[in-house]
């Protein structure tokens, strides 16, 4: 394959995680992270940096190492792989950031075991060049990150009238406790869900509308 | 004895592991599709935690306080083979058990729900008796959440549900008024 093919494929690679394959909205991967750390806008940038982190990274691992991994123990070792980013991850956050990490607690140390991760080692990093996996992994945690912050903002506007800490509405405004909990959670992103069921469904219908004008 | 009976009820209606921590979130909507299937996942979750917190207290009463750095590592590895190693003795010994348990234990093994069950133990500081215990309330916890979902979806199936809101969309709403429910336990014990 000749150079500018190769970029312009990394490119689509890349693309694809963002919006047409994006992790949650579409694929409705990673939700444990998804809806646990997103009570403010800060915490969802954090973890969506730290997946980042140790997507990209185990990406360009196992895509190094795809032809020496045996296949009958590969899922293991994608998993010590993965596990070991997220202790270079844990310890990072506890020295450089150590508020961040006492929000987010637990759920560092859980991002070894978000589905999203693992899945695209075994869908995509194991089967292509270190250039593509690097691609795939950056887009796919880019539309993880965008996802977070959407669900993120939502919930703390609504939850604390603020948006990355700086109130937004003055004192007068009453917060909607219920955002920030974890309820508010389960049903900011339910609806948000819906709102890109209507998306599709109105996209499909269109599609179905021209391509009935165009056969008449 | 109190404290057991509180860490018992706080790890299963007060901190329900599926409604306020969002662990195991992909089995909770993935078979919570019929009541059955549902129950039978969340006694194969009781008896992974069962072994989960075994395995952890293990861990950090031996290995861990040499190589710190090793936690997230070995619990993995040391509960996914565990388990393994469970089940081959359990086909052994009684395959109906396996049947009707067997088909979820790779599904959970890797599960959120399990590894968050090993580092809260840890972070509480649970000894193996105490770690038990909150292995029991979690996964009874888990199993009801699942079984209150199914027995909601099997309900909603047969209802009028605009075609666009059917699927995950749904679910999560449900999920978030389960959850709902779930905050008026909160009161229950002052220290959860």
């Amino acid at each position: 394959m000749s150079a500018p093919t190769s970029s312009a494929q990394a490119y689509a690679e890349f693309v694809k995680g963002l919006w047409k394959e994006n992790p949650v909205f579409v694929q409705v991967l990673g939700m444990c992270p998804m809806l646990a750390v997103t009570n403010s806008a800060v915490n969802a940038v954090a973890m969506g940096a730290a997946t980042l982190f140790v997507l990209v990274g185990s990406s360009f691992l196992v895509s190094l190492l795809r032809n020496h991994i045996p296949k009958q123990v590969r899922i293991s070792a994608y998993i010590i792989i993965i596990a070991t980013f997220v202790t270079v991850i844990d310890y990072l956050l506890k020295a450089a950031a150590p508020d961040i990490h006492r929000e987010l607690g637990a759920f560092i140390a859980l991002i070894v075991v978000n589905c999203l991760i693992l899945g695209r080692q075994e869908a995509f990093a194991s089967r292509n060049t270190v250039k593509m996996a690097v691609a795939d992994a950056l887009g796919m945690s880019a539309g993880f990150a965008f996802a977070l912050l959407c669900l993120g903002s939502v919930r703390e506007i609504l939850g604390s009238g603020s948006l990355f800490g700086v109130s937004l509405f003055g004192p007068n405004f009453e917060p909607w406790v219920v955002m920030i909990l974890p309820p508010g959670g389960f049903i900011m992103l339910g609806l948000i869900l819906l709102f890109f069921a209507w998306l599709q469904e109105r996209a499909k219908a269109r599609r179905g509308a021209s391509a009935a004008q165009g056969g008449a | 004895m109190g404290s057991y009976i509180g860490i018992f009820m706080g790890a299963l209606v007060i901190n329900n592991f599926t409604l306020s921590y969002f662990l195991g979130l992909c089995p909770f909507f993935g078979v919570s599709g019929r009541v059955t299937t549902a129950l039978r996942l969340g006694l194969a979750n009781i008896f992974v935690m069962l072994i989960t917190a075994f395995c952890a207290w293990a861990l950090n009463t031996y290995v861990l306080p040499y190589a710190p750095y090793l936690n997230i590592i070995s619990y993995i590895l040391v509960i996914a083979s565990t388990v393994q190693f469970v089940e081959m003795v359990i086909k052994k010994l009684s395959p109906e058990l396996f049947r009707a348990l067997g088909i979820f234990l790779p599904l959970i093994t890797t599960n959120c729900a399990i590894l968050g069950l090993a580092i809260f133990m840890t972070n509480k500081g649970f000894g193996l008796g105490q770690g038990l215990v909150y292995a029991l309330g979690a996964g009874g916890g888990v199993t009801l959440a699942l079984v209150l979902m199914a027995g909601l979806r099997e309900e909603a199936e047969l209802s009028d549900i605009p075609s666009m809101m059917r699927g995950t969309a749904m679910n999560l709403i449900i999920a978030g008024l389960l959850s709902l429910a779930f905050m008026g336990f909160a009161g229950l014990f002052s220290a959860g």
